[in-house]
Formats: structure tokens, sequence, C-alpha cells
């Protein structure tokens, strides 16, 4: 299999380059109007089908190293470093990407796997697919590269001695979400390819209009949801697993998902403008290259070695390649863009600074200062070593207070933009639209009080803490306001016309404008998360030795050891304490924190009890054994508001979702007219306002 | 007596309520400062929230800094102590020193300058836009106003 697999690999190579040399000549010839030996429809076609051809050898590559994985194949290196036998089979498949070589394959994988599908749909737009699918084979044809001679899955192990078993997954990605997280990172990462091979296409091709938009909005927004879900997946699994009581620490690895997400959040919103006004071409065009450019300076810095990490494959000598990687796309872009810069010319200037437009630029500006400060405290202890001769760390107090005013400006900005009119906001409109969002602001500024939210102590401590979570509450029932709102005001109209209820209304409001409905949604759900976030402000935590029957109160919450023992299966070793927990004398739920000591990897891991709710989590882990007393050490977090985070999440997979169907159409609504004369009155109401 | 006994229990109270406080204080003290240093062991992560387990230096870290935070060492002394004994890595965040402000101040100040730039920029450009026409008043105009706004009222 290890043989099947790495030829798998050089056919997709040789594929890949194929499809890249040959759509390239085909398609300046069919610029220039040169004609070779072959037509340059066919040569095109006959890239177009290796490109295809490349994805179905890629995905034997991958077949072959999850195939090893679960016939235990220890020849192969890299299973024996990250599999063995007693590893259950869904960590078996996950051990494709818990390695730098799985992990490389992985990329080329579902990057093989986009553009199939893209290549599968090439007749929307025969000649800009055929760009896009030519500038993606160039990017494969990196990645196939780097896993055919720089990280070799398949590289068979030293000495040609097949150990009798593998070193195992590491106890940490043993967790069910590490089958599904980086998966869905990756998507998100090698997604974005997709648009930005669109963009750099149509840039190349001077290509008419904005169509390309239209035809890349569904790959943008599924590749966002797509990063969306694994970063947040890896903050859960993070809260659940690494027993620290957080979910995001700042760590390297987590700042190169964060700012591909921000630019490609500010791509989402600026891209609208170019649609609707036909403004921000150039803005929109580097937008979409900056968030390539930074999928690939992330895995640059946390491969590389560049920058320290927690995580695991932080040193490597790949960095060269990924430098050499970004320096040429960097120079790609700007020769592009240099040469068809005069295609981007703006249709329409801003007009007012109280306009829908208006509110979009800043909304850029913000996501993309806070792209800048992440990437800038990022790099900061390298530049720091390169002036001062010495590395400074630069973690959470940096970004709590750098970061966190301005995502609280962002949540002011996602406010107020949904309540301005495109062009020009008139002042008799700003307080028709402004008057109850900001009561209901004002209201929770003042509620929030007496339940312990204590601006004033940004004054008297240097606890910012607490002033921005009152900050982002009282902002939250704006926006939350602002957005119901809208629905509402939408959703009576409709039910004037069609005698409907108004929940149906509110659905058939979205139905007929899912872009822009869907689309407030997502800030319903953005929102969500940032309530959660700000409970971080109030966290509080207790370290205690147990003996039976000792408590301790945390909060709300007594917490009582009833027992504590140890257990052993073939994968792990096991040490734990059965905890009682009492909230106002009553039981209210059993807690059982494990430490794991895995028997292959030799590795101790955490694992975490959670009783959650929608008001606070209450926290525990197995810290070890007090040496003099061999009593369990236990840790409890009492972390207020985290299950909004969650449902925040879900809130924004629902509403993206939303917007990525199509519209309901004129044709279903005249059928419903014909079918229901009480809605006669329906074609009256317009799908959705003008704008979104 | 009623006099004496509150006369006696107030101090008595004041006594209980600043060693409570001052107890209080030094835990949410020693937290905070926790969160301001790092784990040397090279887990790079923050010291009370390392949970490499059994590593060796958190336990005695945590120890000095409980050490200093109940002597009553102010956050200077503490973070200069720990800069001096496991360098500046040791610190979660750059002190605002020399080269290091820059860390702190780029950030803003793009934002800053981006902000005034965008301002200007709209002011600028809405200096060129043409005015609109002035609106005819007429009753033929009005109505027909009135019936987009009715019309696009969603």
């Amino acid at each position: 299999m290890p043989a099947f697999g790495s030829f798998a690999l050089l056919v997709a190579l040789a594929l890949s380059a194929y499809n890249l040399l040959a759509g390239g000549v085909a398609l300046r010839q069919l610029a220039t109007g040169a004609r070779g030996v072959v037509a340059p429809e066919r040569l095109a076609e006959t890239a177009r089908r290796a490109g295809i051809a490349s994805f179905i050898a890629t995905a034997c590559a991958a077949f072959a190293l999850v195939w090893a994985a679960f016939t235990n194949d220890f020849s192969v290196a890299y299973i024996t470093e990250h599999s063995n036998r007693a590893l259950p089979a869904a960590y078996k498949f996950a051990a494709l990407w818990s390695g730098q070589e799985g992990s490389l394959l992985l990329w080329a994988f579902l990057l093989a796997a986009y553009g199939f599908v893209l290549r599968l749909r090439h007749r929307v737009d025969v000649k800009l697919f055929a760009y896009a699918s030519t500038i993606l084979a160039g990017i494969q044809v990196f990645f196939l590269l780097l896993v055919n001679f720089a990280a070799t899955p398949f590289s068979l192990v030293p000495g040609g001695a097949i150990p009798p078993d593998g070193n195992g997954l590491n106890p940490l990605l043993q967790y069910p979400e590490m089958v599904i997280h980086p998966p869905m990172l990756y998507l998100g990462y090698v997604g974005f390819s997709v648009p930005f091979a669109f963009a750099l296409g149509a840039l190349m091709m001077r290509y008419p209009g904005e169509k390309w938009i239209h035809i890349t909005r569904r790959w943008t927004m599924v590749t966002w949801l797509f990063l969306t879900c694994g970063i947040f997946l890896g903050m859960h699994w993070a809260y659940e697993v690494l027993g620290w009581g957080g979910y995001w620490g700042w760590d390297p690895v987590e700042n190169a998902s964060l700012m591909p997400w921000l630019t490609g959040t500010a791509f989402l919103h600026s891209v609208m403008m170019q649609e609707k006004r036909g403004m921000m071409k150039s803005w929109n065009v580097w937008l979409i290259f900056s968030t390539f450019m930074l999928s690939i300076l992330g895995t640059l810095l946390t491969r590389s070695g560049l920058v320290s990490s927690v995580h695991a494959f932080a040193q490597s000598a790949i960095g060269t390649w990924f430098w050499v990687f970004l320096v040429i796309v960097l120079a790609v872009c700007i020769f592009v863009y240099i040469l068809n810069r005069d295609h981007l010319r703006t249709e329409h200037k801003l007009e007012s600074l109280v306009s829908r437009e208006s509110s979009f630029a800043f909304n850029n500006l913000v996501l993309l200062a806070a792209c800048f400060t992440v990437l800038w405290g990022t790099l900061f202890p390298v530049l720091s070593e390169y002036v001062q001769g010495n590395r400074v760390t630069v973690s959470a107090p940096f970004y709590n207070r750098v970061a966190v005013p301005i995502g609280v400006f962002l949540l002011f900005l996602t406010g107020i933009g949904p309540l301005l009119a495109w062009r020009s906001t008139s002042m008799r409109s700003i307080r028709k639209n402004f008057v109850v969002p900001g009561i209901v602001a004002l209201f929770v500024a003042i509620a929030v009080i007496p339940l312990g939210v204590h601006p004033w102590t940004i004054f008297t401590t240097d606890h910012e803490g607490a002033f921005y979570a009152w900050m982002t509450f009282s902002l939250a029932g704006f926006v939350l306001t602002a957005i119901s709102s809208e629905f509402l005001q939408g959703a009576k109209v409709i039910q004037r016309h069609t005698h409907l209820n108004l929940f149906a209304s509110a659905v058939q409001l979205t139905r007929r404008n899912t872009r822009r409905y869907g689309g407030y949604i997502v800030h319903f759900g953005i929102v969500l998360i940032f309530i959660g976030i700000s409970g971080q402000a109030f966290n509080q935590s207790i370290e205690r030795t147990m003996s039976y029957k000792q408590s301790f109160n945390l909060g709300p919450y007594r917490v009582e050891c009833l027992d504590y023992s140890q257990d052993s299966n073939p994968n792990y070793d096991t040490e734990f304490a059965m905890l009682n927990v009492y909230r106002g004398g009553h039981l209210v739920t059993k807690l059982a924190p494990e430490l794991r000591f895995y028997t292959a990897s030799q590795q101790p891991s955490t694992i975490v009890a959670n009783h959650s709710t929608l008001a606070w989590d209450l926290y525990v882990i197995y810290a070890g054994k007090d040496p003099s007393t061999g009593q369990p050490v236990i840790k409890a977090f009492l972390n207020p508001l985290v299950s909004w985070i969650w449902i925040g999440l879900l809130v924004t997979i629902f509403g993206t979702g939303i917007a990525l169907l199509p519209n309901m159409s004129a044709a279903i609504a005249s059928q419903r007219r014909v079918t229901a004369p009480v809605e006669e009155t329906a074609e009256a109401v317009p799908a959705g306002r003008a704008g979104d | 007596m009623r006099r004496i006994t509150r006369f006696t229990l107030l101090p008595l109270l004041l006594v209980l309520g600043v060693f409570t406080m001052g107890s209080a204080a030094t835990d949410a003290r020693f937290s905070d400062m926790g969160h301001k240093l790092m784990c040397t062991c090279g887990c790079n992560q923050i010291l009370l929230e390392c949970d490499h387990i059994g590593c060796p230096n958190m336990g005695r870290e945590s120890a000095e800094l409980r050490t200093m935070v109940d002597r009553g060492d102010s956050d200077h002394l503490i973070l200069t102590a720990f800069q001096d004994e496991y360098g500046p890595t040791a610190l979660a965040a750059p002190w605002l020193t020399k080269f290091n402000i820059v860390a702190w101040v780029v950030p803003p100040l793009l934002l800053l300058l981006g902000l005034a730039g965008t301002f200007f920029l709209v002011k600028k450009w809405r200096l060129r836009v043409a005015s609109m026409p002035e609106v005819p008043d007429d009753p033929l105009s009005r109505d027909l106003r009135e019936r987009i706004r009715r019309e696009t009222e969603i």
C-alpha cells in the first residue's frame, strides 16, 4: 500500500502539472488568438480532464494512508508515529491529519476535491472556469511537490525493521471532535483557494461585469462556514480537552485560523458593494488575495518554527517551501493587478458618511485592523528578536487590551449597518430606526449593573474586562433589537398582504430575500457569541486537595468529593474522582474528572468534567494527586455564559444555510397567488428591500 | 448598653472586614499577576493556565509568585523579578519600554489613521458629487412618491 500511495501522489503531481501547463498554454493562445498544433479549446479540455484525474489520484493516495492506518501497516513511518493497534477505529481515520505529512496530504486532497467540483461545473462559464482551474492546478502542484518530496507521508521506517506496534495518536487528539475539527478547518483554508482562483482569473481575463462574484458567492460562503465551524470546533476541543478552563489562548495556530476568517468576513461584506454599486473593486480583489495568502502565511508561521506554538508540528523544515510559494503568489498577484488595474475602476463613490456603503467601508476597516492586530501580535516576538536581540511574549493580556476594543467597535457597526440606507440616510430615518434599539441598549446597560457587571472597575482597578462586558451587553441589546425590528417591520408588511400569522410572514420574508435575512440571522449568532465571550470577564476558579466527603463552594455550587480511584484498559490507565455537585442543598449532578495515561504514547491527558447551563459552566479537572496524602487535587472553574458561544455558532450555521438558499422565485409567488386568492395583493410587496 | 455594643462591634467588624478583604484581595492579586506571567517550561501558556501535567516549572513559579504577593511586593517589582530570573519571555505581554511600545501603539494607531482616512476620503468624494435636481412639488409627483414609499416599505 505505501508503494501504491507514493505512486498515486506522483501521478497526481504529473496530472496537475499537465493541467497547469496545458491550461496555461491554451488560455494564452485563446487570449492572443494564436493557434498551435492542437486547438486551444481542445487543449484546455485535456487540461480540465487532467485536473479531474488528479483528484482521483490524490484520493487514492489519501485512501492508501487511511488503509495503512486501519491495517496497522507499521512499515510506514507516519503510521508508526501516529497510530497503534489499540487505537479506536475513528481515531485511526483521524491519523490522516494528526501529523505534518498527513495533514499536507489532506490539504492536497481537499484542494483536489474543490477543483474536481469546479471542473465538473465548467459549463457555467467555460473560459472563466478554465482560468480558475489552471490557477487551482498551480496551487495543487505546490502541495503535491511538498508531499512528494518534502514531507512524504509514505516514507518507510528507517532501517526496514518494522516495529510490532506504533507510538499511538497524541492523547490530546483522541477526542470525538478531533475527527471533524481539522477537516473543517482545512476545508475552510483550502476553500479560499477557489474564490482566489476566480478573482485572479477574472482579473487576468479582464472579465466584464460582476458575474464572477455571483459565481463565487456560494463558494465563498460555504468556505467561510467551514472555516467558522473549524475555528469553533477547535475552541470547543480546547475547552473540553486541554483542561485550562478556557477556549482561546491566542496561540499562533489559533491566530493563524482567525486571520483569514477576518479578511474573509470583510470580503463577504464588501463584495456586496461591488455587486450593488460597482464600488471597491480593487479592495475586494486584494481582500480575497490577502485571505488566500493569510491561509498560506498561517501555515508557514506555525509549521516553520518561526513562532512558538503549543501545537505539535511547530518545528519543521518545510518553511522555506512556503516562503517561496508565498513570494511567488504575491508576485503574481501584484503583476496581474498592475497590468489590469484600470479594469477595476470604481463606478460610484461614497456619497455620505451615514450610508450603508460607509458602514461597509468602516466594517471592512475594523475587520482589517483586527486582522492586523492578530498578525502583529503573532509576529512581534520575531520582530523584537530582530530589533532588540531578545524575544518577548505577546499573549492574552496584549490581545485583551488591543483586540477586544476593536471587537466591541465591530459589534457596534454590526448594529448600525443594517439600519442605514444605501447612498445616504436622512436624519428622519436615523431617528426612526435608532430610537428603539438605543432605548433597549440603555435599558440593558442599566439592568446588568445589579447583576454584577460594574463598568467603573476600569477606573478603580486595571481590569478592563467588566467594562468591555458591559459595553458588549449594551451593544448586544442594540443589535438584537435592530435585527428583530427589521424582521418585524418586513413581516408586518407581508402579513398585511397575505393575512398569514406573523411567524409565517417572517418565514416568507426570509425566503423572499434569503441573503439579506440569512445575513441578519448570522449577525444574531455573532451577537450571541460576543455575549458568551463577555462572560470570561467574570470567571472564577478554585484549587483544592480533597479527601472523602470534603467539599468547597464555587459560585452557587457546593462540590463534594464522593470517591476517588483508578482503572485501566488496553489504551490507557486512568485516575479519577467522583464528585457530587449541590446547588441550594439539592444534588444537581455528578462529575467525574479524569487523568489518563496513554500506554502507547506514554503521555498523560486530562479529561474535563463539565456541568454546563445557560448561565454558567462548572468546569472541573483532575489536576493530579497530592504526593504527601495521595488525595486528588481538584481544580474547578465557574465560567459564565460559555454555552452562548456554542448556541451562537449553531445560529450562525443556520443563518449561513439560509443565506445559501435561493430566493423564493417569482414563479412560486405567482403560483401561490393563483392557488390562494387571498394573496392577490402580494405582488405589491417586493422581494425584500432593495438592499442587502 | 446598646451604645457600648455598637462601639465594640463596629471596630471588630471593621477589623474583620479588613482582614477578609485582605485575604480575598491577595487571592485576586495572585490570580491577576499569574495571568500576566508565562509558564517557562516551553508550553507557551499563561502561568496559572498551564495544563502541562507534571510541569517542572509551574509549581515553583507559582510558589515564588505567591510569596511575593503575600510579601506585598508591587506589580512592577514582581514582574521585574520574573523577567530578571527567567528572561523577557516570562512576561505575558511586553513592557511599555523602548521598542516594545511599538507593539502597543501600532495597531490602534493604524485603525485611527484608517478611520480618519476613510472619513476624509468620503468628505472629499461627497464634495465632488453633483447635487440632486430639485424635486417637483406637484400633486402627481407627490402621489407617485407616496406610492413608491408605500410599495417599498419592507
